[in-house]
Parts: structure tokens; C-alpha cells; sequence
């Protein structure tokens, strides 16, 4: 009810990375399923982004933005596919 | 750097004194959650205290609403900077739920349906400093704000109040719960503003 | 990925109101001058925030609803429905006024996204304000008369709240392959042919694409709207991985 998908954090990703993530593909460490990050259930609203894998429920990626940081826990995925510039 | 944006004053909330610092005054309840919420039918629910040596003491539901309840107003402080003021609940203070566990254990884990968790000292559950709370306002506690029960640690940001509640675990060395892992504060204490680790 | 990738990480900027239509008596666009903008591509969204006198700070996230063309003109469009007891879109619709200027952060968003070079037919679902990214894909394809061919489902309360009702007709007239269903979930027009109902088998199944087309669809709105025609499409035999969503909140 809460909860959007990962594109909405698509902003706050591309604060940290140089390029668009949320095309990346993800594999969960929990259940092994693949797919984009887009496609993710996003919750946490204004504490932070809570990231969960659509087929499992588990928690991917969650990113928490302190006034002067940014914590990034990607120890919910396994492994990050990411497409290359011209891709 | 930022661009103020003329006429911008945001949702009914003020910032009026007496509240921890950076916080701002709100009338409504607003819901956050770090994943769906949990359905517990009544008979599922029981609450488990596990201390450090591994001695475990459960309640039922019909157990715990049997405890002695306390009837009381609090303040609230989220760490996303709005407080609520004067909020009612009533639930089982944790000196009751806890008066006949021995334990030596420092530090706990509050547990939660659905995956959640958050640290706590001992020290700051006991001496009426936190209660499992199963009804707000006079009424049943929602399941969107935590009910059937939730954790109420007032004087601690209002994370540490942890919803949907199934456990406390007694730990001897303090550990980071869901949101402390994530990059929030180890305590969490809204009138020296601890929101991030390194505070 | 945007046509001119910004170089390193992206930091909020300011943006100016140069001009605004009203869509609906609650729906406006907003045409925003952004400096160096590097164009966008159909889908993405950007961010925007505000700052209040004291401090106070409230962002939120909107669609954009402009093509970006290939020459010159192109202009960075947001269409903003307001919510009433929303923070910020009151405020998008309300009070900012030409010259004023918000916080952006943008463009972002590369999943929820249309690019020409994908050859399959498009189905776009759209529910309320969830029209907006879907209007920048059908506006993409207008402008670079592209032959994929496209069909909108667009879900309304009723005629008051159709966001772009004059521009929809002229792409079903003049873009060759776009169709256009409109759906009335509460008030149907004097004369409309279906009693209004909410989105449901029967619409999909009716006014989108066959599975078997395998048709990359698009659907936006709020939660449960998206949630629900998601659901439909899957049980349809549509392939999960071929349905993006971009889910706007909310209840309803």
C-alpha cells in the first residue's frame, strides 16, 4: 500500500553512482531470483529506502541519507549486473 | 546551498519550543515501515523473552492482556523530525513483563513479526521507561501502527518503538538492529539528536 | 541511459517556472527552465524538493511529461495533480508562480523507460496522474513518427479529470498505430457507450495487446491501481518480466 518500486530511488542512486543503477540487474542473496532494480518493492518512505526483492521478500539494498552522508548496505544482493554506457 | 521556495511552509507542523531539537510539531500519525505489514491473527501471537543463557518465558495473547496494564500519555519523537505530543496508550510495562526473568545481560534485541528489529539497553526498557502497548487512542492498536502490539520507548526516537513485537532477546554485548545496521544511531536519543551513527 | 549521460554524480539544481497550463481544475503542467539540461528520455522522472523559510524540507518525485526532441526546442514539462492533503503537490499547483523558483534533481529513472530501438508493440496503463510518463512515451513516438504500434488504456474518475484531453484525439488522429481507451471508473460522459467501472479482465483483456504479441507494458498510477492491473495482466499470461510499473503511493 505503502511501498513503490525501485525507480522511484532511482535519484538518490544516481547521487552516488555516475551513471543509471536502477536498469542493473540484482541477484538476490536470499532466494537467488534476478531482476532489475526498478522492478523492486520500496519502502522506508522518509527514513531511508528499503529495497526488497519482489519474489522473496528479503531486503537487497536499503540506503539511509545523513544530512553530510550516505549509508549503502548492498549486502542483500548477491551480485550487481550493470549495463555499460551505449548499452 | 539550497533554493527556498517562496510560500512553501509544509504540512500543518510547527516548530514550537520544548520539543527535542529539530523536531516540528504534528496532528496526525504519520505511518512509516520498512516492509509490509503483518497480519497476526490472535491466536498466532505470543511474545517470548529469551535471556542471555538461552531460558526462554512465553505469553499467549489471552496471557498478556491478562497482565496489569498501565493507562498513560506520551510524548513521541520520529527521527524523520515531527513529534506528537500527549499520545494515549495503554500496555504492560516491561518492568512487569520482566520482573521475574533473571538475566545479567546489558543490552537487548527487540523482535518483531515479519523480520524487524531494534537494540535496546536494559537499562532504558526498566523504572517505567517502556511498556508493550496494545491500544492507542482507547482503541485496539491498527495493524498499520503496530498492532497487535508494539514496543513503546518514548524517550528514545520513535524506531526504537519497534511494531508487530514477538520478542526480546537479552544480548551481553550491545548489536546493531535493523535501521542501526542500516546507518541510524546505536541509542537514539531524540534531546541530543543521536539520528546517524556518529553522532 | 540519457542520450548525454551527466558527467559524474547528480546533485540537485535549481529550476525556474517559465510557464504553466492548466490540464483539469486540478491537474497543471508546469514547463520549467532547468540550465543545461541534457534531455531525457520517455519514462524517467525527476526529483523535486523544498525548502521552507526555517529549514523545513519536503521532496517529492514527478514524472516527466515532455518529448525530448531530437533539434532544437525541447522543453522540460511536468503535469502535477494535486492532492489535497498532499505536502507538496498543493504547492506545485497553487502557489509557485512564474519566476519562482524549486530544488530539482533529475533527469532519473532508466528501468521505467521507453527507447525506440525496442520492436515490440507498447500497451501503457495509466491510472489518474499515472497518465504522465505513458503521455511522454506517446508524445516520443509522435515526434519521431515511430511505427511500434501503441495502445493507452487510461483510467479516470470521470471527464473532469482527464489530464490532456484535447492532445489524446489528436494522436489517435495523426499518429498512425496509436489507440486509445478511456476508462470512467465513477462519471462516464452524456452518451458514453460503457457505465463507468473500475479496470478489470474484461478492459485489458478487450483494449490491450495479446500475451502472445509480447508487448512491453507500462503501468502507472497509484499503488493499488497499478497493483491491480498488474495483477490482471499476469493472470492474462503476460510475462512478468516484460511489465514495468511505477507505482505512485497512496491509498487509492
Amino acid at each position: 500500500m505503502m511501498k513503490l518500486d525501485g525507480n522511484a530511488m532511482a535519484g538518490d542512486l544516481r547521487e552516488i553512482f555516475a551513471f543509471d543503477v536502477t536498469a542493473a540487474q540484482y541477484t538476490c542473496a536470499g532466494c537467488g531470483h534476478a531482476e532489475a532494480i526498478g522492478a523492486l518493492m520500496l519502502w522506508g518512505q522518509e527514513m531511508g529506502r528499503v529495497a526488497r526483492c519482489p519474489h522473496c521478500d528479503d531486503v537487497v539494498l536499503s540506503l539511509v541519507h545523513a544530512p553530510d552522508r550516505v549509508f549503502l548496505d548492498l549486502r542483500g544482493a548477491v551480485r550487481l549486473e550493470l549495463p555499460l554506457a551505449g548499452s | 546551498m539550497a533554493i527556498i521556495s517562496r510560500g512553501f511552509g509544509g504540512r500543518r507542523r510547527e516548530s514550537v519550543p520544548g520539543l527535542p531539537p529539530g523536531q516540528y510539531l504534528t496532528h496526525d500519525f504519520p505511518v512509516l515501515s520498512a516492509g509490509p505489514t503483518p497480519r497476526i491473527p490472535l491466536d498466532r501471537w505470543s511474545f517470548t523473552v529469551t535471556t542471555e543463557t538461552g531460558d526462554k518465558t512465553s505469553w499467549n495473547w489471552r496471557e498478556f492482556t491478562a497482565l496489569p496494564y498501565e493507562d498513560f500519555n506520551t510524548d513521541i519523537h520520529c527521527v524523520t523530525k515531527w513529534s506528537k505530543l500527549g499520545t494515549t496508550w495503554r500496555g504492560v510495562s516491561l518492568d512487569t513483563l520482566l520482573a521475574d526473568v533473571e538475566t545479567a545481560a546489558d543490552y537487548t534485541m527487540v523482535h518483531s513479526f515479519g523480520g524487524y528489529t531494534t537494540n535496546v539497553p536494559m537499562e532504558d526498557l526498566l523504572d517505567g521507561k517502556a511498556w508493550i502497548a496494545y491500544k492507542f487512542d482507547g482503541e485496539d492498536l491498527e495493524p498499520e501502527h503496530g498492532g497487535p502490539a508494539r514496543m513503546l520507548v518514548p524517550h528514545l526516537y520513535f524506531w526504537k518503538s519497534a511494531k508487530w513485537v514477538n520478542g526480546l532477546q537479552m544480548m551481553q554485548e550491545d548489536e546493531p538492529g535493523f535501521w542501526e545496521a542500516a546507518g541510524y544511531h546505536m541509542y537514539g536519543d531524540p534531546w541530543l539528536e543521536q539520528r546517524y551513527q556518529g553522532d | 541511459m540519457a542520450r548525454a549521460a551527466l558527467p559524474g554524480r547528480l546533485t540537485w539544481r535549481a529550476a525556474t517556472l517559465a510557464e504553466s497550463r492548466g490540464e483539469t481544475p486540478t491537474a497543471r503542467t508546469l514547463v520549467l527552465d532547468v540550465p543545461d539540461w541534457p534531455g531525457h528520455l520517455p519514462g524517467q522522472h525527476v526529483d523535486v524538493r523544498l525548502t521552507a523559510p526555517d529549514g523545513y524540507r519536503a521532496q517529492r518525485s514527478y514524472s516527466i511529461a515532455s518529448a525530448w526532441p531530437k533539434e532544437e526546442g525541447g522543453k522540460v514539462e511536468l503535469t502535477v495533480q494535486r492532492l489535497d492533503d498532499g505536502e507538496v503537490s498543493p504547492y506545485l499547483t497553487d502557489v509557485l508562480e512564474v519566476g519562482d523558483q524549486i530544488e530539482l534533481r533529475g533527469p532519473v529513472g532508466g528501468w521505467f523507460v521507453w527507447r525506440e530501438t525496442q520492436p515490440h508493440p507498447v500497451l501503457l496503463i495509466g491510472g489518474g496522474s499515472g497518465v504522465v510518463p505513458l503521455m511522454a512515451m506517446v508524445r516520443a513516438r509522435g515526434l519521431s513518427r515511430a511505427k511500434q504500434p501503441f495502445r493507452l488504456i487510461y483510467s479516470v474518475r470521470g471527464p473532469g479529470d482527464l489530464i490532456y484531453r484535447e492532445e489524446l484525439p489528436r494522436h489517435v488522429r495523426d499518429d498512425p498505430g496509436f489507440d486509445l481507451f478511456l476508462n470512467y471508473t465513477r462519471q462516464a460522459p452524456d452518451g458514453w457507450p460503457n457505465p463507468p467501472k473500475r479496470i478489470d479482465v474484461a478492459t485489458i483483456n478487450s483494449h490491450g495487446w495479446p500475451p502472445d504479441f509480447t508487448p512491453d507494458v507500462y503501468v502507472c498510477g497509484p499503488t493499488t491501481f497499478v497493483e491491480t492491473a498488474a495483477d490482471i495482466l499476469v493472470a492474462l499470461g503476460h510475462d512478468p518480466k516484460r511489465i514495468r510499473t511505477e507505482r505512485f503511493g497512496g491509498t487509492s
